[in-house]
């Protein structure tokens, strides 16, 4: 185990699976010489050398259609698109071409590819450098899509999407690339469509994705002085859906509240809460609540961002009210 | 501009009725696509490339076995030149479980990788870059293998043929792209939606390349073009982009009579067929009309087994709509 920033944890994921496997490679936007504009794969073009990893232009069609034209030729290409914001660039990309080209070949095309992305707000920047998108990529058949929120999740999941034989979304949340955590130093290879229970708690659960699942453990520790037992599950992946963690931990509180960043139609909660009430109606104490973004484009100054995205603060209060 | 000359002694013989016979192959297809939906059997919409042909059949005469085609939702054409199989092509434009794609893509989605057909793509541009990704991989692989890339003229216009021009060009990649000119987007002459007078040709200087100017209506011009273009990427030299001119012999898509063209201009490209003319060359070069008349005949025969072959097939499974969005051949999404 070594201490890494969630950055160095998605490099050390990459360069793993770059060592291991010849034909994994590595492109996007300033991510070679320059090591990423968030600085997340500094060292892999030393390591690895111009031919695996490479600088392109500023074109996301080309690089995921680059990326998806390697894929089923023999490659397993690793793209970075900068911000996720820029997936709308390439949405047909993504969403036409990537996602649905297995389906209507009937399995002639298999494409083992990872788009890697800086997601969400907390930075300041915007609302077209801030968008939390993981429910735009869950929204389409035929992608996976992941967001972990730990270095070692960082490196574990974006190994287990580089080798998973389907295309991946890596949502990495920007305001997480800081955060120091364990992470085993040899060979780490996790599993997508796999939930992890952070906190075990009787009175209600819990259920959180990338950033908001520290500021769902912290306001768990707050409720806890008020009394308030809380169960923190981690989605860390979309698509696969780990709905048997979820439902089982549901089941044991009675009591569900969500904690999304993404505006607040059609968030990934919303999916969630409907399997939820298809499938455990019965257990369930109480209204299941979700607790998002307003329906707003994501504000720029430090005081409306942050009030705007759920803070610990808001996530505290709406489950106290509801809990009384 | 510069168009590769004709130099007909080079070509020889065998060659030029593999061309021919391709090209009455795909025009029997197509012209049979088209009674089957007059006939209302084929739902849905379907392009054809009638009057097209000498372009497909004089890049894939020219392919190495392995190399790669990536071509548009007008690609019934080039994926049967590359050798898929016509029955397969013709169950899938009609909905049978015998289909190229098992009744999941459709007319405007043909794909036969085991031919090094690698699909056909129905947003405009999208397999420009995607094609530029195959020759990426084959340029890492060192494999020798080169992707020929077909696109209509109305793609000039939309961002992929930029970014993907751009990048092959910077990569260096082993790519041709072939626009097939048939001066009109979909409805709209492309000259009256297009900056330059030639869509593709003039913008080749943008990207460092030569301007390649060529008669899409004469397969021997094609196939010259076609080995010239994918010589030089085979040996390292990097992307070509080559307008061919052509013609729809009818509209854009079924429905579509294509009353907007002028009369006096389809009657003229009408004498340019590249079927008639390509039958004519051949005679005058003293082949013997009894081999053509047989290539026409075998050609109507193979079209024949294929319309019986698909509409005596069963229509495709419902038990299929759930599998294979993922390589487990599943579709599950949670456990």
């Amino acid at each position: 185990m070594a201490e890494l920033t969630f950055r160095e944890a998605v490099a050390a994921g990459i360069a793993q699976e770059m060592e291991r496997d010849p034909t994994v490679y590595f492109i996007g936007e300033d991510v070679a010489a320059a090591g990423g504009v968030f600085k997340a794969t500094v060292g892999l073009l030393d390591r690895f050398g111009p031919e695996r990893v490479r600088d392109t232009p500023i074109s996301e069609q080309a690089i995921v259609g680059a990326a998806m034209g390697a894929a089923m030729t023999g490659l397993r290409p690793v793209v970075e698109i900068m911000f996720s914001d820029f997936l709308a660039t390439c949405w047909d990309m993504v969403a036409n071409q990537v996602a649905k080209t297995r389906y209507m070949t009937d399995g002639q095309v298999s494409l083992p590819l990872v788009i890697r992305t800086a997601n969400g707000g907390g930075s300041r920047f915007g609302a077209q450098h801030s968008q939390s998108l993981e429910n735009w990529a869950m929204a389409v058949p035929g992608l996976k899509v992941v967001a972990p929120s730990t270095p070692a999740d960082a490196k574990g999941l974006l190994a287990a999407a580089i080798r998973d034989p389907d295309p991946v979304l890596f949502f990495e949340q920007k305001s997480l690339y800081g955060i120091k955590g364990e992470v085993p130093d040899l060979e780490h290879v996790d599993r997508l469509g796999k939930a992890e229970v952070r906190r075990d708690g009787k009175d209600c659960t819990i259920v959180a994705l990338a950033a908001m699942v520290p500021r769902a453990l912290a306001a768990a520790t707050e409720l806890d002085g008020l009394g308030i037992r809380a169960t923190v599950v981690d989605v860390r992946c979309l698509v696969p859906l780990d709905t048997k963690t979820i439902l089982g931990e549901v089941k044991k509180t009675g009591r569900l509240f969500t904690v999304e960043e993404n505006p607040r139609l059609c968030g990934w909660g919303a999916e969630i809460v409907s399997i939820v009430a298809d499938e455990c109606f019965d257990d369930l104490d109480g209204p299941i609540i979700r607790i998002t973004t307003p329906h707003v484009p994501l504000p720029a100054a430090q005081a409306m961002e942050d009030e705007a995205m759920p803070t610990v603060a808001r996530i505290v209060d709406t489950i106290k009210g509801a809990m009384r | 501009m510069i168009a590769p000359r004709k130099g007909e002694a080079r070509i020889d013989e065998k060659t030029r009725l593999r061309l021919y016979q391709l090209m009455v192959e795909l025009r029997d297809f197509e012209q049979r696509a088209y009674d089957l939906f007059v006939e209302n059997l084929i739902r849905g919409t379907s392009h054809l490339a009638l009057g097209q042909e000498a372009i497909a059949a004089g890049y894939a005469v020219a392919m190495r076995k392995d190399d790669y085609t990536f071509c548009t939702y007008r690609g019934h054409g080039h994926t049967l030149a590359r050798g898929a199989s016509m029955a397969a092509a013709m169950g899938e434009l009609l909905g049978r479980a015998n289909g190229m794609l098992h009744g999941k893509g459709g007319s405007m989605h043909l794909t036969d990788v085991t031919h090094g057909a690698m699909g056909s793509y129905a947003i405009v541009g999208a397999h420009m870059p995607i094609a530029a990704g195959a020759a990426w991989s084959a340029q890492a692989r060192k494999s020798g293998q080169v992707a020929v890339c077909f696109f209509g003229d109305g793609t000039t216009n939309i961002g992929t043929f930029h970014e993907a021009l751009n990048l092959a060009v910077v990569w260096k990649l082993p790519v041709v792209f072939v626009c097939e000119n048939n001066h009109y987007m979909e409805y709209t002459p492309i000259r009256s939606v297009t900056a330059v007078e030639h869509p593709a040709a003039d913008r080749a200087s943008a990207y460092g390349l030569e301007p390649i100017l060529v008669d899409g209506n004469d397969a021997d011009v094609m196939y010259e073009t076609a080995i010239h273009t994918i010589g030089r990427a085979r040996s390292g030299d990097g992307p070509s982009l080559v307008e061919a001119l052509t013609y729809r012999h009818g509209g854009h898509s079924r429905g579509d009579p294509a009353t907007y063209r002028p009369k006096e201009e389809v009657r003229e490209w009408m004498t340019r067929d590249p079927i008639q003319r390509y039958r004519e060359r051949l005679a005058s070069l003293g082949i013997d009309d009894g081999a053509l008349r047989k290539i026409d005949e075998e050609a109507q025969r193979k079209v024949d087994l294929a319309t019986d072959e698909a509409r005596n097939a069963p229509p495709a499974r419902i038990e299929d709509i759930e599998s294979q969005v993922w390589s487990d051949g599943g579709s599950a999404w949670r456990n």
